[in-house]
């Protein structure tokens, strides 16, 4: 499941980053006196190592996207996204007992209840990939919030385009 | 007015404590409001003053009605607190039509009357002379029975003064939102949160006798519809199935709801639910969005949203079921439909030259008269004297409410406080 993938990247990367810093040698002070009577001393300006390190690995690299955004007026699923409801499908089918929760969402132009509609027309959209790739119709449930939780508050295009979308949330 | 209002409300949440006020009421009259005089009541009691003014109540209840222009005191050449000290001669040199005097005595610890008289200065007659008994806690509304009755007497229209609305609010809270569901009197006073959720909270719709409030809340990321009592706070959920819970609406005779059901195959569709039994019967059967429904007054059809057509119009289908009927044909978007309780006018939401805005449609004649101004106007809903409606507009990022009359000659911004303010829904006629 992508979740535990998740974990495993982050745990695999915390454990390079602890080997590299027992890596790097602590400077040994050393005694540079040259005698009781000696009114000069000297001090070692200590050579700098080279400087070492090694790539921390990305742990969203193969992490899926969990937001699908739509076009105006539009309950399509648009090609780029469909690669990423399929992956979704392969998870569920791998993981009979994760369950998803499909958050359907419109942007705040026209009325409430009838944008309620649009959100779940869009949740329905990806649930029907889902349902057509073979995931189990008992993993999926949707719910529309219409435009009652904006990802963007504002009210320009822009604002329009982030909320219009489906939010796939894995429930357990 | 804006600044004298803000005054008033500062001084109401000192004497009243937590029953403050939230809404700030801004008119913007066109139409030539009807010079008139509410004399300051007399006084007969215990302590120094009255326990609220009222000349003051029934002054800005005419005031925003948009109707009339009260004179202020400073005009005044006598204030007398009985019909038998009006002098005619002196009201009609000041200018005003109707002249209204009246008093408050104490009779009881918490037991006083409230009484008025309402002159024609022209006629030199009285239009009406009623005592009624009122206590502390309810003096406001005594107050605005009286304002009912004078606009009733001075326009033959009903006064809506003693009704109230419920509107929903979002504030931010620290990382999430915050939602309340509040009832307030119709001026924004007296105002009570009935219910608050992290979760959305929406459409709320009154009982006839409005005494309970059916609404949506999405507590634990589904929808399920309530109805709550008011008094008690008690509420139960009456429809929690899979997929869309939505969009409730009471019968006319408060024992069904017209609701949103979606399934687990998210087709929106209208049902009617049976309150007591929770037995649902489904309406519409039709592949497109069918939702927002809501009772024509005599009971016999449901109009509805559906956008079976292509984009959102308003249909309706008999209360027993049928084929259903389209009602809007004019513009690309009308949605959320709304009847005026005398039943001869349909409010909605309308597209207006890429502007959502309330449009008013005469169910005759079939004409459509845009009402707002805004570019996001929504949630239209009339006052039970089917004169002036209630919606929510955009000023900046946060919702605020307005009213309209019917006609669109007068609209009034009420804003608000804090947060988000949407889906206002007015209640209605309140019982005496």
């Amino acid at each position: 499941m992508f979740r535990v993938n998740f974990v495993i990247a982050g745990l695999v990367a915390l454990f390079l980053a602890g080997c590299a810093s027992q890596d790097i040698p602590d400077p040994e002070p050393t005694d540079t006196t040259y005698g009781d009577d000696s009114s000069a001393s000297t001090e070692g300006m200590g050579g700098s190592d080279p400087y070492g390190g090694e790539e921390i690995d990305d742990p969203f690299a193969g992490e899926l996207q969990m937001i699908i955004y739509f076009d105006f007026d539009s309950s399509e699923v648009r090609m780029q996204d469909q690669e990423t409801v399929s992956r979704h499908a392969m998870e569920l089918g791998d993981n009979p007992r994760a369950r998803v929760r499909l958050e359907g969402h419109a942007d705040e132009r026209g009325s409430r209840e009838y944008n309620i509609g649009l959100g779940e027309r869009r949740s329905q959209a990806v649930r029907q990939m889902l349902l057509i790739q073979g995931v189990s119709a008992s993993q999926i449930s949707t719910v529309s919030f219409g435009e009652e939780r904006p990802a963007a508050f504002g009210s320009t295009e822009s604002d329009y385009a982030q909320n219009r979308r489906v939010e796939i949330k894995y429930t357990n | 007015m804006l600044n004298r209002l803000k005054l008033g409300l500062t001084i109401l949440v000192i004497l009243a404590g937590p029953a403050y006020a939230e809404l700030v009421i801004d008119v913007q009259g066109i139409a030539q409001p009807t010079p008139v005089a509410i004399v300051p009541f007399g006084w007969q009691g215990d302590a120094a003053d009255m326990p609220l003014d009222v000349a003051e109540v029934i002054v800005n209840d005419l005031r925003r009605s948009g109707r009339f222009a009260p004179i202020p005191e400073s005009k005044m050449l006598q204030k007398p607190t009985t019909g038998a000290d009006v002098d005619f001669q002196d009201w009609s040199f000041v200018g005003v039509e109707a002249v209204v005097v009246g008093s408050v005595v104490q009779e009881g610890v918490n037991a006083y009357t409230l009484q008025f008289q309402l002159f024609d200065v022209f006629g030199r007659t009285q239009l009406i002379g009623y005592r009624m008994p009122a206590s502390r806690g309810n003096m406001r509304g005594a107050a605005h029975r009286a304002a009912d009755m004078i606009y009733e007497k001075l326009t033959g229209i009903k006064g809506v003064f003693g009704t109230r609305v419920a509107y929903v609010t979002a504030q931010q809270q620290g990382e999430g939102r915050l939602y309340s569901l509040i009832v307030s009197d119709q001026d924004g006073e007296n105002e009570h949160t009935i219910m608050e959720s992290t979760d959305p909270i929406m459409s709320p719709a009154w009982s006839p006798d409005s005494r309970q409030l059916a609404y949506v809340s999405f507590e634990g990321n589904r929808s399920s519809i309530f109805v709550q009592t008011l008094r008690t706070g008690n509420r139960f959920k009456v429809s929690s199935k899979p997929g869309i819970n939505g969009a409730p609406s009471f019968s006319p005779d408060g024992k069904r709801l017209v609701v949103t059901l979606g399934g687990v195959d998210g087709n929106l569709d209208i049902h009617v639910l049976d309150i007591t039994s929770r037995q649902t019967r489904r309406l519409t059967t039709h592949r497109a969005i069918d939702t927002e429904g809501t009772w024509s007054p005599d009971g016999r059809y449901i109009y509805f949203t559906s956008d079976r057509s292509g984009g959102p119009q308003v249909y309706r289908v008999s209360a027993n079921g049928g084929t259903p009927e389209r009602v809007t044909f004019e513009g690309s978007y009308n949605a959320r439909p709304r009847l005026s309780p005398d039943g001869s006018r349909l409010a909605m939401v309308h597209n207006d030259r890429g502007n959502y805005r309330i449009a008013v449609m005469d169910l005759e004649r079939k004409d459509l008269l845009v009402l707002s101004e805004g570019r996001q106007d929504e949630s239209p809903s009339f006052a039970p004297n089917s004169d002036i409606l209630i919606y929510a507009t955009r000023q900046g990022r946060n919702g605020v409410l307005e009213t309209v009359s019917a006609d669109g000659l007068i609209r009034q911004k009420m804003s608000e406080g804090r947060g988000d303010v949407r889906e206002p829904v007015w209640s209605p006629f309140r019982r005496y």
